[in-house]
């Protein structure tokens, strides 16, 4: 495979070559969101690159305590990417497992290899809206979306990478889309991985409250930059018929006039 | 050293307990009331101050270093508390401790022929000793006189929250417990009424005991001096009337010097109630020749918090000063209530110190009852980062699980083995997501799938869960790069 | 202490050291006051305010707790508290040992610190005291109990406590106020920010518990 490297084209701009990570449940669940992340990376002129041996960052297993098993989930990661100059991901979930648990996961094996590839790996990882504007300077995508929408801080963006902001920015410059404040917008949505199952009663009661909120502002729409809080969300509004559904910052930037995502 | 925390070890795990409570109207109505209205006001005084998060690092540090050299302040503490007059005692655990504190009660009442009964302020460490129970099978009458603790106990009820402890009463159910066990059928349902009521009954207790109760807040290790922050004056009451004043605290309370408590002393308050300052701070350093008690005892309490302090990860847990601010904050325990986590130490510090002071042999629940949101990281006044501690914890309870399994395996450490299994291998992850795919077939109706058997049956019951997409996204990126490729080869 | 005492006291004082990765005990293991000195303090321990400001800011916290802020020179203080006293309705006053007498009219009548037995206090008791600092940002008077000060207890059981601050004893900050309260670091102290309340029923905020329910204040200027 022809290895292709980020360059500057001649009129001085940069080409970024860019792999994307686009983690075990969006592969599974939400393959839109992934291509929309290509569609926006490609429309602003990078280059995507997808190392198809790529499957989980071991989040799942590190969260419930399985930090064993995680270990080699996470070796095969910075192998994987080794490569990689910018690695890109549409979940801050992730994003924030890498950069907040990686390397002491890695001390806990001893390994100064692993140590010393998770210390290279990790500051390359971004979350998707994070490469827009903090490593692309972007904040305007050319996006089109006709739609009333409310935006939903998920809570590894807000307090893991501290990106909300960046978020809000990336929307305010969508064309044609109606911005609705939700209430309570910090207050955690109840999905929290195998909390969700683990402790369905409470997840749910939390659940309740988000719906309210959302089904408050009388958006179409609800948006996040993750799809685990998202698919809760949905699953809650979708069980209840409430109509509005559920959308992926990523599709909404996605969208174009007369190609919406 | 036997260890207890209250009655954690026989506590229901949390889901169970909390399945209840979620449904329990009252219970979500008034908890929410009052962590949203502590909240608020949290939330004023803290952007007030301009030097917050300067004082939170101080606080952070401060904690952390007295740690390191806990042995030494303990000492310090010691040797001048002893040099003003005091008595310093110390106990490996709950039991050690009551049996010191029955001793001195004891022979004092039996020495000077004082009525069996003692005042008590507020302390969670007497509940997590279970002193009460203790006392009273000694017959000794204790009488709680914080006003929520008196709720508590004459309701014959446990606490809920560490700052309000009964904030999941409201007023008439508060009127009902007064009128009934102070004998007073003509009483309002005003919180006024209510709490003069209180006053009074609580007044011939504070002019005529002999004997007082206390916890503490902060233990300054240079001047041996001990420190007790309150609202309500019950404290100042208890710490001043008695003859003989016995002091219980955790280890953990000590601080360095006595100018650390400009630090602790803005944190607390703010963290709390949401004040500036709490009405009193009684601030005292042995025995004092004319005021307050004769006799002065402390007894420093272990009860598992060495063990705590071994594991170099989790003893920031150790940092704690009882402020409330992380149950206020945590959208599972404004839900719950406390009495879900079994414990006197309930909300995201409960699931943290109790299995840790437990050795995590028991309240492994406890760490998985969180969402793991981050909200109380954000309030903490001494910047225990809780998520990490629960991340922590959780990978600790399944080590024991595993070990006490001994090769075998519980249903949901196999599910994960082979997760991990196929997600260290590509070509049989993506034959488990076409797996998946198809075996959705028989549960999908219109897109949704609407049932899901065993522990996934949790999302299910409350929630729909969209049918996997027919393509995952390596698979239209494949077909891509074949059209790509195709494409340019064709040209 | 027993001789389990000092086991048990040995065997914590040990867990400790173990926990810490520290050898055992020595008396030449490193002091912490090092360390101690060298962690960071980045807050704020001045205040910036002039004594105006201050004083000005003192008040206005005091009135947040219905208090009453009272203001006289030193010439004219025993007029002002004699005012105060009469507006109040307060007849009698608990004295503490070494207040200033002649700050008092013979129009009260005074119980000195002596003759207060707090076995047959009522609730209809005043007391006042001098202070020995007080805090402006949050509205605190703080006691320690020495002349003019009285025991703790005469500030506790009395219904009704008027405080005579004077003007140089404001400081704006917790941490100016730490710097003379450390000064004489074991003396009994107690500090006072409003009449004692509680929110325990339905997070409704009400006065006076315990200890006394009004609370007035006279700046000596």
């Amino acid at each position: 495979m022809m290895v292709i490297l980020s360059w500057v084209d001649r009129r001085g701009v940069l080409v970024l070559r860019v792999s994307l990570f686009i983690t075990c449940y969006n592969d599974t669940l939400f393959p839109k969101t992934g291509q929309s992340v290509v569609r926006v990376l490609e429309r602003l002129g990078h280059t995507v690159e997808f190392p198809p041996e790529q499957t989980c960052c071991g989040q799942m297993h590190f969260n419930t305590g399985y930090q064993r098993e995680a270990l080699p989930l996470m070796q095969r990661m910075v192998e994987i990417f080794a490569d990689a100059e910018v690695v890109v991901a549409p979940s801050s979930s992730c994003v924030a497992l890498i950069r907040d648990q990686y390397l002491k996961l890695a001390e806990t094996s001893g390994d100064t290899v692993l140590i010393k590839a998770v210390k290279n790996f990790v500051p390359k990882v971004y979350e998707f809206s994070e490469l827009l504007v903090k490593k692309l300077g972007v904040e305007d995508v050319g996006a089109y979306y006709p739609h009333r929408v409310t935006y939903h801080a998920s809570c590894h963006l807000l307090r893991g990478l501290h990106a909300v902001d960046i978020q809000m920015r990336l929307l305010r410059n969508v064309r044609a889309i109606e911005l609705v404040a939700l209430e309570d917008v910090e207050v955690c949505c109840g999905f929290g991985g195998t909390f969700a199952v683990k402790n369905p009663d409470v997840s749910a009661a939390m659940l309740s409250d988000k719906m309210r909120a959302v089904l408050n502002t009388r958006a179409e729409v609800c948006t996040a930059g993750d799809n685990s809080c998202l698919m809760h969300i949905e699953g809650g509004l979708h069980r209840l018929r409430t109509g509005v559904r559920t959308v992926h910052l990523a599709e909404i930037l996605a969208s174009t006039e007369g190609a919406e995502v | 050293m036997t260890v207890r925390v209250g009655h954690a070890a026989e506590a229901a795990k949390f889901p169970i307990i909390a399945n209840t409570l979620v449904d329990d109207s009252q219970i979500r109505k008034n908890v929410r009331h009052a962590t949203d209205v502590i909240q608020n006001k949290r939330a004023n005084v803290v952007a007030e101050q301009r030097d917050w998060q300067e004082l939170r690092l101080s606080a952070s540090k401060i904690k952390e270093h007295t740690l390191k050299y806990l042995d030494r302040y303990l000492e310090q503490f010691e040797t001048a508390c002893t040099r003003a007059g005091g008595q310093v005692h110390w106990a490996t655990d709950a039991d050690e401790a009551n049996k010191i504190i029955l001793e001195l009660m004891q022979s004092a009442m039996a020495k000077h022929g004082w009525a069996r009964e003692v005042i008590k302020v507020k302390t969670m460490t007497s509940d997590e000793i279970n002193l009460n129970a203790a006392l009273e099978a000694a017959g000794i009458r204790p009488h709680e006189t914080d006003l929520a603790d008196m709720i508590i106990q004459l309701g014959d009820d446990k606490p809920s929250h560490i700052v309000v402890p009964a904030l999941h009463k409201n007023r008439t159910q508060v009127r009902e417990i007064f009128s009934r066990k102070m004998d007073l059928p003509e009483l309002g349902d005003k919180p006024q009424d209510l709490t003069d009521a209180a006053r009074h009954y609580l007044r011939e207790k504070f002019l005529n005991v002999k004997v007082g109760f206390s916890g503490a807040n902060f233990l300054v290790a240079e001047t041996g001096s001990v420190c007790v922050v309150e609202s309500e004056g019950n404290g100042r009451m208890c710490l001043t009337m008695p003859e003989m004043l016995i002091t219980v605290a955790g280890i953990e309370k000590i601080i360095p010097a006595a100018q650390d408590l400009e630090v602790f002393l803005q944190l607390l308050p703010r963290s709390a109630t949401g004040e500036r300052m709490n009405p009193y701070n009684t601030i005292w350093t042995g025995v004092h020749e004319g005021d307050g008690p004769r006799e002065f005892h402390v007894v420093l309490l272990d009860n598992g918090r060495t063990n705590i302090l071994a594991d170099k990860e989790s003893r920031q847990t150790l940092h704690c000063i009882r402020c409330g601010a992380c149950l206020n904050a945590c959208p599972v325990y404004s839900r719950t209530g406390g009495h879900a986590y079994g414990s006197i130490y309930a909300g995201p510090i409960g699931a943290i110190l109790t299995p840790q002071l437990q050795s995590m042999k028991h309240s492994q629940s406890l760490p998985y009852a969180s969402s793991l949101c981050g909200a109380c990281y954000e309030v903490c006044p001494v910047r225990i980062n809780i998520p990490d501690v629960l991340l922590h914890l959780r990978s600790k309870v399944v080590e024991r699980q595993q070990d006490m399994l001994a090769g075998g395996a519980n249903f949901e450490g196999l599910a994960m083995k082979m997760a991990a299994f196929a997600f260290a291998r590509p070509t049989i992850y993506r034959w488990g997501q076409k797996f998946a795919r198809v075996a959705q077939r028989l549960l999908v109706r219109k897109g949704y799938i609407r049932w899901l058997p065993g522990m996934l049956g949790g999302w299910t019951a409350v929630r729909d869960l969209k049918a996997l997409p027919q393509e995952p996204f390596r698979e239209w990126w494949a077909k891509r790069e074949v059209e790509k490729t195709k494409a340019a080869t064709s040209v | 202490m027993s001789s389990n005492g000092r086991k048990t006291r040995e065997m914590i004082l040990d867990r400790i050291r173990v926990a810490n990765g520290d050898g055992p005990a020595t008396t030449f293991a490193p002091s912490p006051n090092a360390e101690w000195e060298s962690l960071p303090r980045e807050y704020d321990r001045r205040g910036a305010l002039d004594a105006e400001a201050r004083t000005a800011l003192f008040a206005e916290r005091m009135a947040d707790y219905n208090a009453a802020v009272y203001y006289s020179d030193e010439d004219g203080l025993r007029a002002t508290i004699a005012d105060v006293l009469h507006e109040r309705g307060k007849r009698t006053l608990v004295v503490p040992h070494g207040f200033p007498q002649e700050w008092l009219t013979e129009h009260v009548h005074v119980i000195n610190e002596s003759e207060f037995d707090s076995a047959s206090v009522e609730d209809i008791l005043n007391v006042i005291t001098t202070c020995t600092v007080a805090i402006a940002a949050t509205g605190t008077v703080v006691l320690q109990h020495g002349a003019g000060e009285g025991a703790r207890r005469l500030s506790l059981l009395p219904d009704y406590h008027l405080c005579v601050v004077r003007e140089s004893q404001i400081v704006e900050t917790v941490p100016e106020v730490m710097d003379v309260v450390r000064v004489n670091a074991t003396r009994p102290t107690t500090t006072i920010s409003g009449p004692s309340a509680t929110a325990d029923i339905e997070m409704t905020r009400i006065k006076g518990v315990h200890g006394p329910r009004f609370l007035d204040v006279v700046i000596v200027r």
